[in-house]
């Protein structure tokens, strides 16, 4: 009797110490809303403070999977590749134009950014881009470690991100008309 | 042409009722195997039973010479026969094999290319000409008494194309490319369904086969090459519009428009086909506006997201879409 009620405990005990993933199929739409978002340090005016929080999945495998799978449909890798970068910049390195908080990196594919980076802004619905932001983070290593992608199948030599260390997230701002190229 | 899923679908879907070339010859050595295991079955336990009556009874008699004898002979031909009988098997399994191997007319094949996805597939007809290839999508049309060869392989991950009427089970493997074949003899309509577990909606990955006189499937196929015909009602040219500027346009192809995305099934001609979503809804007006408003209701996890279109938005890319015949 004792045996089966210390089981019972440690099964009830086990069980809460589960945490489910949550998955949301149902998608909010693509929103034309401007996010107010700061991008630079360079701001007249009271200051807006950028929200750090992770972002609708950024502790969901499951949601940036689906990021990573969007990075390629939607051909981000055709400018920035797997994260190295080409035309467009590397996104697996500590430096952000744009910033890296899930709010400035969801503004930056919502709206486009100059020199090249399209806006999305209606083609992609909302939770779509959250994917893509919770991925783009796990690239340079930001965020929960176990929920990153453990694969890396694109490139030689390139560990996965789960794998990536992180170092201290940097924003830049854009570069003055002087350093273009 | 209008094409109707016949009404008793699943009974249509079994590999005790085979129209192909492969699936003739495997239905043969099946049955062949069966009658004689059940005949062999029946002979063992009745040998069984007798034996042991026989023994009950023949307690007291003696164990005489000419007994041994007997039941030696007894031994020696059973197993005389399961050898002969192990043998027919291996000479007919090895027959079927090679005939199942390879379509003896493999010049005169069709070659389609059948692409896995989660969750539907991606056919493309392959061609000589590269005017004549083509693209499609969850439905196959092949030609009767003519060899289809097909080339599997994934996109993402395990799938395994498996059309119980017409071929055994062939897995689509991401990174390698598997041959399958079939010869259909019997015009009609045959469902299949991916047999390997490939995630949430691997029990909605199906795929239709409409085998056609050669007349009618060149015909088809003719009629497939072209773009579709442009809209001409102000309610279908909305529909355009809509389709164009919406995230319809991110995934999905449309020849003649300047959709070319590749991520979804190519809708140039989707008007024409029996079932959307992968063999899940039959393709009609009213199922295509209720996919397109909410397909995680009736596929969850699909990875095509709900797309908000106000209600006349919604009508008007309907129409647009069904009008692609």
């Amino acid at each position: 009797m004792w045996r089966i009620a210390t089981a019972a405990l440690f099964t009830l005990v086990g069980m809460v110490a589960c945490e489910r993933e949550h998955r949301t199929f149902h998608g909010t739409p693509a929103s034309n809303a401007t996010p107010t978002v700061r991008v630079t340090s360079l701001e007249p005016g009271p200051v807006v403070v950028t929200d750090s929080a992770a972002g609708p999945y950024g502790g969901n495998a499951y949601g940036m999977s689906q990021g990573k799978q969007l990075f390629t449909q939607m051909n981000c890798v055709g400018c920035h590749a797997h994260g190295g970068g080409a035309m467009g910049p590397a996104l697996m390195d500590m430096t952000w134009i744009y910033g890296s908080n899930p709010d400035q990196i969801f503004a930056t594919i919502q709206q486009g950014r100059p020199n090249g980076m399209p806006s999305f802004r209606g083609k992609l619905t909302d939770d779509q881009i959250w994917q893509l932001v919770a991925y783009v983070r796990s690239m340079s290593g930001i965020g929960r470690r176990d929920v990153r992608s453990g694969r890396a199948d694109e490139m030689y030599g390139r560990s996965s991100e789960q794998n990536t260390k992180t170092g201290k997230p940097k924003t830049t701002g854009p570069a003055s008309a002087s350093e273009m190229p | 042409m209008q094409l109707q899923i016949p009404p008793a679908w699943a009974g249509h879907e079994s590999v005790f009722r085979p129209s192909s070339e492969p699936a003739h010859a495997v239905f043969g050595l099946f049955t062949f195997m069966v009658i004689v295991s059940v005949i062999v079955y029946v002979v063992v336990i009745v040998a069984t039973f007798t034996a042991v009556r026989r023994s009950r009874d023949s307690e007291a008699t003696p164990l005489t010479q000419e007994r041994e004898r007997s039941s030696h002979r007894a031994v020696t031909a059973a197993t005389a026969a399961t050898v002969l009988i192990l043998f027919a098997y291996l000479l007919y399994d090895f027959g079927v094999g090679r005939a199942v191997a390879a379509p003896r007319d493999a010049a005169n094949a069709l070659h389609i290319d059948v692409v896995g996805h989660q969750w539907w597939w991606e056919v493309q007809y392959q061609d000589t000409a590269p005017q004549r290839l083509l693209a499609t999508a969850n439905e196959i049309h092949v030609p009767i008494h003519r060899p289809v060869l097909l080339d599997l392989s994934s996109n993402d991950v395990i799938h395994s194309f498996w059309i119980p009427n017409l071929n055994g089970k062939k897995d689509l493997i991401p990174g390698h490319h598997n041959d399958a074949w079939f010869e259909v003899d019997t015009a009609g309509v045959y469902r299949g369904q991916c047999a390997e577990f490939c995630g949430l909606e691997h029990a909605k990955m199906a795929i239709v086969i409409v085998a056609q006189t050669p007349e009618q499937y060149s015909a088809w196929y003719n009629a497939q090459l072209q773009p579709p015909q442009p809209p001409t009602d102000s309610l279908r040219l909305a529909g355009q519009k809509v389709f164009l500027s919406a995230p319809c346009v991110m995934c999905h192809a449309i020849g003649g428009t300047p959709a070319g995305a590749t991520m979804g099934p190519d809708l140039t001609h989707v008007g024409s086909r029996m079932t959307l979503a992968a063999g899940v809804l039959p393709n009609t007006p009213s199922n295509l506006e209720s996919w397109i408003a909410d397909p995680q209701r009736i596929k969850p996890g699909a990875n095509m997201p709900a797309t908000y279109l106000s209600r006349a938005d919604l009508r008007a890319v309907t129409a647009y879409l069904e009008g692609l015949k």
